[in-house]
């Protein structure tokens, strides 16, 4: 009918207030819930808010401790994004990136003092993308020519991923009586960012979020400007009609996914080369799975992806802080409320609704 | 008693920037059947889901068995005695058909499922109406027309006196819309009432007793059908005089005008026998279980529409597909242009000139969530002046798609928007525009005006021969007889996979094809 184009709102408020609606309205409605939950439990919502927001942004140090934990989730929340758009869902970036971070600290390791910095960092970089990349093909292959679903497919990966990642570090390369292996040399590392910007002294912030924005811009023109990027969106959108139009669905399913574990494999980085420069037994933090919140919250898109990182790693980091006035996992019920508000109020079309669609699939299917 | 049994009365409907509908009354006498027809667009599905209690008007009344709908919604109109058959059917494949039937309200005896209460309530409501189902099926066993049945049984079972149908027979194959139609007739022998939709002007003569046009969200007019004309119909449906093409080579339609096809055809092409064969198979076997090619060979040459008609599911899905690389060929050989291209890949044999208008337009033709310029260039996105190597240019896209919206007349024609806003005569316009714009030598269209309103079928069948006489190779798939005898040059019939017959346009008769779409036998011609 004519009536469903008229639906949209137009011009620029169409275009920029839709897609923000929907994450703003999630987050807005989360932190009411989560004050009525303050007050059951006895304290005061304003102190307990007020605390949290100058934690954030009180002091740079704080807002740099934001900014670390945001650039881990950056680098999971762009991995989960890219298989989105492919028509994915990467529940694996968790295993990924974990055996990137002990591939990566091997190579470092490996390498030696000797190699120069200019080289070293890259290289090891590299590393822990490719291992990610490795990890991700195994159910990219079998999603693609068996039609073995990739949901179930990664998150076994992952218990598979967490007891040869531990195996190895036990067997091999762990220090003596702990569960991290030695110091990777100095040329392997990023710089922190308060050696450039002293008011961030303490924070581990690292060279590895310039590395995730940058990561995210090219991500963004990957997807939408190249030949390559519309194939991977219409194979997302629909194979029946990517297979009609020639395009090679298999393949693309298969790189795209490769490119979503690079992606999880190269968010080992922020502690690997930027933060203990060790790899060290659960150093992921759950920040994997946290990627996929990121991702959902940011409407898979790699502009929205930044801020949706920025939001979960503020509540991470308000987690220490609140902690004497509420137990702290009062900031992952937050963090829970917002993905299921994301969920429920997304409009059809966004991936946040194929969430949904998935869901309610069985009750669909009947009425 | 002389109330009507459906009655709208002055039913106005808006949604921002459109009027649906405008001051609509309409009124059907109980046991009769009414048709309702229009373009996509003119209100008609609007008007259905107002006289449904799905939306509510913002102006006027429904009156059902002369009872007023007034708020109750849905649940209200089927207490009346309404019951809708939707163009996409609602069934759970896996159960069988009187569990289908008596969902959401099954008969009980206790706290258990009556399964004996409701297949005899099934089969006893299925004899009355001279439905021929078996009860016992499973629906996903069943066909497109028996699907329809048990869609039908289900409101007959609720206590449904008004029946509306949107579209019956837009997936009927020929014969299974004439059972539909008895069925209707039957339905109206027990003094039910049928309010029908449809786009098949012959179809809607022949099966209603009264006619109304709506345009533009307004009724513009009102016949019975027994003083009804196909070209009476066609002037108020489109709003303008309309003319038939012409099938003559070089007869120079003007682009864009507007006609309509006509039902039969007198004038007779010449095929030129020297222009070059494009597309060669020779006893294609397929895999597939159900519609599997058994050996198929045909040709079809330069600057000729080779029309394969037959019933559904006789195996025109699986030689679209396996012209295409989709599916697995198992025998046989596909030749384009004389080169052996059975083993190439979907890619490849686009590159090599093949181009693709799928039955489905909404599973293979475009990517309704995809922006409308980015489906303008769906399967052509390799090609090289839209960018360079591996980029392309947004400016070169939105130039490509520009060109295609306006050569092809899609409206609205808003580029960034999803596909999905276009009705379905527009998306199809779309879909064809793009594959017609890579300038191709084999053109496979399937199905290519199913779904679209009468102004756009005339459109698109102009296009269609203005590609042939272009010296384009056109595969022509439809299951409309009417569309393949106005526009093939030879015609093939296909049944249970095996090629039923093969007759020049000016041999094929509606009853010779018919015999051949049915499986009778013929002594060679």
């Amino acid at each position: 009918m004519k009536a469903r184009g008229t639906r949209v709102l137009p011009g620029i408020l169409g275009r920029w207030a839709r897609p923000l609606a929907g994450p703003l309205a999630a987050i807005g409605l989360a932190l009411a819930a989560g004050a009525i939950l303050v007050a059951v439990l006895g304290q005061d919502p304003v102190t307990v808010y007020t605390t949290l927001f100058d934690a954030i942004f009180g002091s740079a140090y704080g807002f740099g401790q934001v900014l670390f934990k945001a650039t881990t989730l950056i680098g999971t929340g762009l991995a989960v994004a890219v298989a989105f758009r492919a028509g994915l869902f990467n529940i694996g970036a968790e295993g990924q990136m974990y055996l990137a971070g002990l591939a990566s600290a091997a190579f470092a390791l490996a390498l030696g003092d000797g190699c120069p910095a200019l080289v070293a960092v890259p290289l090891v970089l590299l590393a822990g993308a490719l291992a990610g990349a490795l990890v991700a093909l195994l159910p990219a292959l079998l999603r693609a020519f068996l039609g073995v679903h990739e949901v179930i497919n990664t998150i076994m990966l992952n218990f598979v991923a967490f007891a040869l990642g531990s195996w190895i570090l036990v067997e091999k390369l762990a220090l003596f009586e702990s569960v991290h292996t030695a110091e990777i040399p100095a040329a392997a590392r990023l710089p922190r960012l308060e050696t450039m910007l002293p008011a961030f002294r303490g924070a581990p912030l690292n060279l590895a979020l310039l590395l995730q924005l940058l990561l995210c811009a090219l991500c963004a023109l990957a997807l939408w400007r190249t030949r390559w990027g519309y194939e991977v969106r219409a194979v997302g959108l629909s194979e029946s009609a990517a297979r009609s139009a020639g395009i090679p669905v298999r393949r693309r399913l298969v790189e795209a996914m490769a490119l979503s574990g690079a992606l999880a494999g190269t968010a080992a980085a922020n502690f690997v080369q930027g933060y203990k420069y060790y790899f060290e037994e659960g150093f992921t933090a759950e920040a994997g799975f946290k990627g996929i919140a990121v991702a959902l919250l940011g409407s898979t898109h790699p502009a929205g992806i930044v801020p949706a990182a920025l939001f979960f790693g503020a509540l991470d980091r308000g987690g220490f802080v609140i902690n004497g006035l509420v137990p702290k996992e009062f900031v992952d019920i937050l963090q829970a409320l917002v993905i299921l508000l994301v969920i429920v109020l997304a409009r059809p079309g966004d991936v946040a609704a194929q969430v949904r669609r998935l869901a309610l699939r069985r009750r669909e299917e009947v009425s | 008693m002389n109330t009507p049994a459906l009655e709208l009365r002055d039913i106005s409907k808006s949604f921002p920037g459109t009027v649906a509908n405008d001051h609509v009354s309409l009124a059907v006498p109980r046991g009769r059947i009414h048709a309702l027809v229009g373009e996509n667009g003119a209100g008609k599905t609007t008007l259905m889901r107002v006289a449904y209690g799905e939306l509510r008007p913002d102006a006027g009344e429904v009156r059902i068995q002369g009872e007023l709908l007034g708020r109750g919604g849905t649940a209200r109109a089927i207490a009346l005695g309404l019951g809708m058959v939707h163009q996409h059917f609602m069934l759970v494949p896996t159960l069988r058909v009187f569990e289908n039937v008596v969902l959401g309200h099954e008969p009980r005896r206790g706290a258990w499922f009556d399964a004996a209460a409701a297949r005899r309530l099934v089969r006893e409501t299925a004899a009355r109406f001279g439905l021929a189902i078996d009860p016992d099926a499973r629906v996903g066993d069943l066909g497109v027309g028996e699907q329809q049945r048990v869609e039908i049984l289900k409101v007959l079972v609720r206590g449904a006196r008004v029946l509306i149908l949107d579209e019956p027979t837009a997936v009927l194959a020929p014969s299974e819309a004439e059972d539909l139609f008895a069925i209707l007739r039957q339905l109206v022998r027990e003094q039910h009432t049928v309010l029908l939709i449809s786009h098949r002007l012959h179809e809607v003569l022949a099966v209603s007793d009264a006619v109304t046009v709506l345009r533009d969200g307004k009724v513009v007019d009102e016949m019975p059908a027994a003083q009804a004309d196909l070209g009476r119909l066609a002037r108020a449906i489109v709003g303008r005089e309309v003319r038939a093409p012409s099938r003559a080579r070089g007869s120079g339609h003007e682009p864009g005008g507007r006609a309509v096809a006509p039902l039969q055809e007198t004038e007779v092409r010449v095929t030129d026998r020297r222009e070059p064969v494009v597309l060669r198979c020779d006893s294609l076997r397929t895999a597939g279980k159900r519609e599997a090619l058994q050996s198929v060979s045909l040709e079809v040459r330069g600057g000729e529409i080779l029309g394969v008609a037959g019933v559904e599911g006789n195996g025109q899905q699986a030689l679209a597909h396996a012209l295409l690389g989709l599916e697995p060929v198992v025998g046989g050989s596909i030749e384009l242009h004389g080169e052996d291209v059975t083993r190439l890949g979907t890619a490849a044999r686009r590159a090599r000139g093949l181009a693709y208008v799928p039955g489905d337009r909404l599973r293979e033709g475009l990517i309704p969530a995809l922006r409308i310029d980015e489906n303008a260039i769906l399967g052509r996105q390799r090609e090289p002046d839209l960018g360079n190597r591996a980029w392309l240019s947004p400016r070169r896209v939105a130039a490509r798609a520009e060109t295609l919206l306006r050569r092809f007349e899609v409206r609205p024609a808003m580029p960034s928007f999803p596909a999905a806003v276009l009705s379905g005569g527009n998306q199809q316009r779309l879909v064809v525009g793009r594959e017609m714009g890579r300038e191709p030598s084999l053109l496979l269209l399937v199905q290519p005006t199913r779904g679209v309103d009468i102004g756009g079928i005339a459109f698109l069948h102009e296009r269609i021969l203005e590609a042939r006489d272009a010296g384009r190779a056109v595969l022509l798939v439809s299951a409309d007889l009417n569309e393949i005898l106005a526009l093939a040059d030879r015609v093939l019939v296909l049944y249970s996979g095996r090629v039923a017959g093969t007759c020049s346009a000016a041999e094929a008769t509606p009853a010779r094809l018919g015999l051949w779409m049915t499986g009778g036998k013929e002594s060679e011609a």
